[in-house]
């Protein structure tokens, strides 16, 4: 696991049914490229989020493909519509094989 | 009819509010109002009005530091937190073992650099690194290094919309004087002193840039330049190189000198603490 990897993600708490809301994500990361050197002029190991994804109640609603071009601590902002009652499953999926999890849920009304 | 009634309705409230009441509102996360122009302390001369360096940047730049989830400098905030309460050195202590939270250190940010009891003038890493050297009995931290900003971004965000408050007067006077002294003179190849820039110059374009009051009430601020959290002593320093001299040492006495005149032009601005510049 990379180190200082923690995810943050804002929804609201409660929607209308049928209501489309704005969601952010953010995970800190340093999002190393493996295009770099280091001083002694040995590659650095790439070291990326190459998948995220977002699901609500089990279906999906997102689903990206990150490549080393993207800068450290990406954030992701969509809008998702909320038909009803339910939570929000945030997932990062880490070169090293880790992967980062975050829910949310919402409630109608 | 009704389309040139609305058109002169629009016109009279444009008339009614001017443009300088069409500038944008610094107001964070929707709930916090923090003034960015206020009246300037009465020891400065020639600005009547102190600024907020956030009315000189973007409206894109503007919008990160409006909502704490966009702010980037709130991912060092939380860095500094996990530092909070992570016991350190010979005592294995955390600064959370003496500290309930960092809620403690409200106000803070709002008085520094201040003069401590032994007469020395003091700014915020000097108080961490006491601690940790003392009290932790663990190494100190490198002034602009990442811990530190992040600890000092952490304890700063504390006195958010408190207004600046540094002592001049008394046992400052004389660390007053020379930061001052030091504010008005030309340095470097380009021969610029602070003021040429930011006191006479201030709202023009130096080149691409648009130049700032260089208030310090945001400090310690995410820069989108470097992508990580700027002390004042690390501006200052880049300021120098800019001007083309050899900058003074970061934690050394003429940039705490200076950093005690810098935050005095800003008494009566909120603490922005981490803000967001370019």
């Amino acid at each position: 696991m990379a180190k200082g990897v923690k995810p943050r993600v804002k929804v609201p708490k409660s929607a209308e049914a049928g209501e489309v809301i704005t969601i952010k994500t953010l995970i800190s990361h340093k999002m190393e490229s493996g295009q770099r050197k280091d001083s002694d002029g040995n590659v650095i190991p790439r070291s990326i989020i190459n998948r995220f994804t977002c699901d609500f109640n089990g279906e999906n609603v997102i689903d990206v493909t990150i490549e080393p071009a993207v800068s450290t601590n990406p954030y992701f902002e969509f809008e998702a519509k909320v038909p009803e009652a339910g939570e929000f499953k945030f997932t990062w999926y880490d070169d090293d094989g880790s992967v980062y999890e975050e829910s949310k849920s919402i409630a109608i009304g | 009819m009704k389309r040139i009634v609305l058109k002169g309705a629009a016109l009279a409230a444009l008339l009614a509010t001017g443009a300088l009441a069409e500038e944008p509102k610094l107001i964070i996360n929707g709930e916090i109002e923090l003034p960015t122009r206020v009246p300037a302390p009465s020891h400065m001369d020639a600005i009547d009005e102190i600024t907020s360096g956030w009315v000189y940047r973007t409206k894109e730049t503007q919008a990160l530091q409006m909502d704490d989830f966009d702010n980037p400098g709130m991912i060092f905030v939380d860095v500094g937190q996990e530092l909070f309460e992570t016991a350190e050195g010979d005592a294995g202590k955390a600064c959370a073992d003496c500290h309930e939270s960092a809620e403690e250190f409200a106000g803070l940010k709002a008085s520094m650099p201040r003069v401590n009891e032994e007469g020395e003038l003091e700014s915020m890493p000097d108080v961490i690194n006491e601690c940790r050297t003392e009290r932790m009995q663990a190494d100190a931290w490198k002034w602009s290094g990442p811990e530190m900003s992040a600890m000092t971004a952490l304890i700063s965000l504390q006195s958010r919309g408190m207004p600046v408050d540094v002592a001049i007067d008394g046992a400052a006077a004389p660390f007053w004087e020379q930061g001052k002294e030091i504010y008005y003179t030309r340095y470097g190849q380009l021969d610029l002193a602070c003021s040429n820039c930011h006191e006479n110059n201030y709202d023009m374009m130096i080149r691409a840039d648009h130049l700032s009051q260089g208030q310090t009430n945001g400090f310690p601020n995410y820069r989108l330049k470097n992508a990580k959290i700027n002390t004042v002593h690390g501006r200052f320093k880049g300021c120098m190189k800019n001007i083309r001299a050899q900058p003074f040492a970061e934690g050394g006495d003429e940039f705490k000198a200076l950093e005690l005149y810098v935050a005095s032009r800003g008494n009566g601005l909120p603490v922005e603490s981490p803000s967001v510049r370019n």
